[in-house]
């Protein structure tokens, strides 16, 4: 299968008065049509600032500095502002963590819809709120079409996040790019969403890139998962095996950390210290000072293991368990 | 209940909107100002065992901060009472007692940006002679370190740490007030996983090392389950289902319990498992309007016509588990 997306290289670096952040540093990958990857990682690890490089929302002081994003064999790297919108919302789609933040609370939820359709074309008005209608019903909102003529601050804020979906969904894109869409809700609304954005995918075919910084809601979700780590990925690999024997160190500390994974009670297993800033990384592995693996050798650039779709940027990886 | 150190007994809170003078204005040219009050918390009891650490979960809006509120002794309850070995924990809307204190969600917002954080810590123990000013250097250096932090940090201004450690220095300024009920709403809401995990074994081990009575408050059902003995769940302002942790994560009673545990998600360690969410329909109702009878009916797979019409009561049953459900 020809891949949908392939990121090659991806380097975004944000120009600072205190420095360069290096959010984003030679990240690599490929994602095919229909595939569901998911992102995790802590907060400043650089999940969010690879999606927005992705859709091309990086603002100064940040900019891709180098590498390579094909897009079903197009470079969107250095693709001209008007050609980007042309594919932003149309064959690439964004749902945003904050769907507070993210609608306009002054129009109603059928006027920014009818935007975004028009945005691309869509035709007349009447059709432009069908298509509205029919979508705000796919995403679980019941009376759809009268809803359209509500504002925002009318709905909840699960509605509102389906909203903020069904938005992404109008021109039926190819790939959507979700960051931390469900991190504001409940847990039971979470679930309602995890569930319909299961089934959206797999009925459309859609691509869906899930940012998030829990390991739980991507492993039941996504058929990859990708672990970043100080701008970096450090492993990837199919998530019911990542999880369950993972290759790099951090990934286990990771989970070891989980209160899930640990007897009630009992003393968790924790990653010492805390994420490094991202203006001035350790050289080697950045993982290296909190690792309990670390040596010598972790101060020089770390390699790539691979095992048959899996990967892993370290040194000593946790090869036994796999 | 034998034992018991702090207590609410059947407290409700009200909250009434504040006229503003916009809506003087508007309610003045004959427009409607909404003046219902909510009704955050209704009738709750429970009592929390001395040395033991009680855990409140519900999704947001359940109440259970302003329960935890009630029961720090820094709200007053609009009806009922909440006592601490006996005694009101509060006089008026005066907290009058240093034998609870709290711990915050937010330790960007609960630690004063301007006081270093060294005076942060020594502020409450001087104000109230538990320590002299000059031993107080000495009592923030003890305390910094015993919560995992450089004692010569006692200078530094909030805005130095990251969040991890300033909810350490949160738990440091509420442990040097020596007190005997730590209620903490939230604790961990605001951190990164790993950071979680450092903080829930600092709490676990100050807890048994100061064999401290606990009030643990969390939207989160796993971080729960991890430290408390006894669980209390919530929906729309009342507890639902209450009882031994390992009964209540393992053979949940409450539908709504059922509902919320089946709606987490979890590690898919088996790539064979398939995804099995039985979320929760529908959503949590206005507590402007709760529902008559169950205030959960309008959610409940189980629901009858009882369910619509009465509301089932809090009572207790032959295992000691507390359910307010006709059905379970």
């Amino acid at each position: 299968m020809s891949a949908l997306l392939e990121v090659q290289e991806l380097r975004t670096h944000f120009f600072t008065r205190a420095g360069v952040v290096k959010a984003v540093e030679r990240v690599s990958f490929a994602l095919a049509r229909g595939e569901i990857l998911g992102l995790v990682g802590e907060s400043g690890s650089g999940k969010t600032v690879t999606g927005f490089s992705l859709i091309g929302l990086v603002d100064p002081p940040g900019r891709i500095v180098s590498g390579s994003i094909r897009f079903d064999g197009h470079e969107l790297v250095g693709l001209p502002t008007a050609e980007m919108r042309k594919l932003r919302g149309k064959r690439i789609a964004m749902v945003f963590q904050d769907p507070a933040a993210t609608l306009n609370p002054v129009l109603t939820i059928g006027t920014q819809m009818m935007l975004a359709v028009q945005a691309h074309g869509g035709g007349s008005e009447r059709a432009g709120r069908d298509l509205a209608a029919r979508t705000l019903a796919r995403v679980g909102i019941p009376e759809a079409a009268s809803r359209l003529d509500a504002y925002p601050h009318e709905f909840s804020g699960g509605m509102r996040q389906r909203v903020a979906i069904a938005t992404a969904l109008l021109h039926g894109p190819e790939l959507i790019i979700a960051d931390e869409p469900t991190t504001a809700l409940d847990v039971s609304i979470q679930a309602q969403i995890l569930a319909e954005m299961k089934q959206l995918a797999k009925q459309s075919g859609t691509a869906l890139i899930w940012i998030s910084h829990d390991l739980a809601t991507v492993s039941s979700l996504a058929d990859r998962v990708m672990v970043m780590y100080a701008g970096r990925i450090v492993e990837s690999g199919p998530v019911s095996t990542v999880l369950r024997s993972p290759l790099h160190p951090y990934t286990r500390g990771l989970l070891d950390s989980l209160p899930a994974m640990a007897k009630p009670g009992q003393k968790l297993n924790q990653i010492p210290g805390s994420t490094p800033s991202l203006l001035s990384l350790p050289p080697g592995c950045p993982f290296a000072p909190r690792c309990s693996r670390a040596d010598v050798l972790c101060a020089t650039d770390p390699p790539s293991v691979t095992l048959p779709g899996r990967l892993a940027l370290c040194h000593h990886p946790l090869m036994a368990a796999a | 209940m034998s034992g018991a150190i702090l207590s609410a007994e059947r407290v409700t809170r009200r909250f009434t909107p504040h006229i503003t003078l916009g809506d003087r204005i508007a309610l003045a040219l004959g427009a409607k100002v909404d003046r219902r009050p909510v009704q955050a918390v209704t009738d709750v009891s429970l009592a929390v065992t001395q040395g033991e650490t009680l855990g409140l979960v519900g999704e947001s809006g359940c109440g259970k901060s302003t329960l935890g509120r009630m029961l720090a002794g820094i709200l007053a309850p609009s009806e009922g009472a909440v006592r601490l070995s006996g005694a009101a924990p509060m006089r008026g809307r005066h907290k009058i007692t240093t034998r609870i204190q709290t711990v915050f969600q937010d330790p960007f917002a609960s630690l004063n940006p301007r006081m270093r954080i060294g005076e942060t810590i020594a502020e409450g123990p001087i104000a109230h002679g538990f320590c002299t000013r000059a031993a107080a250097p000495a009592m923030v250096a003890e305390w910094l370190s015993r919560v995992g932090l450089d004692p010569a940090f006692a200078q530094r201004f909030p805005h130095q740490f990251s969040g991890g450690q300033r909810q350490r220095v949160a738990i440091a300024r509420a442990l040097a007030m020596q007190p005997e009920v730590l209620v903490c709403d939230e604790p961990v809401a605001s951190l990164d996983v790993s950071i979680q995990a450092q903080i829930l074994n600092l709490f676990l081990e100050l807890r048994q090392d100061l064999g401290l009575t606990c009030l643990f408050i969390s939207h989160d059902l796993s971080v729960v389950r991890h430290v408390s003995d006894r669980v209390a769940v919530m929906y729309l302002g009342r507890i639902v289902e209450l009882g031994e942790a390992a009964k209540v994560y393992t053979a949940p009673r409450h539908p709504y319990t059922q509902g919320l545990l089946e709606s987490v998600p979890k590690l898919m360690l088996d790539s064979n498992a398939a995804l099995a969410f039985r979320p929760i329909m529908g959503e949590l109702p206005s507590p402007l309007s709760p529902p008559p009878g169950c205030t959960f009916h309008p959610r409940c797979p189980k629901a009858t016509e009882l369910c619509r019409t009465e509301r089932p009561p809090l009572s207790v049953r032959e295992d000691g588990t507390l359910l307010a459900c006709h059905h379970a």
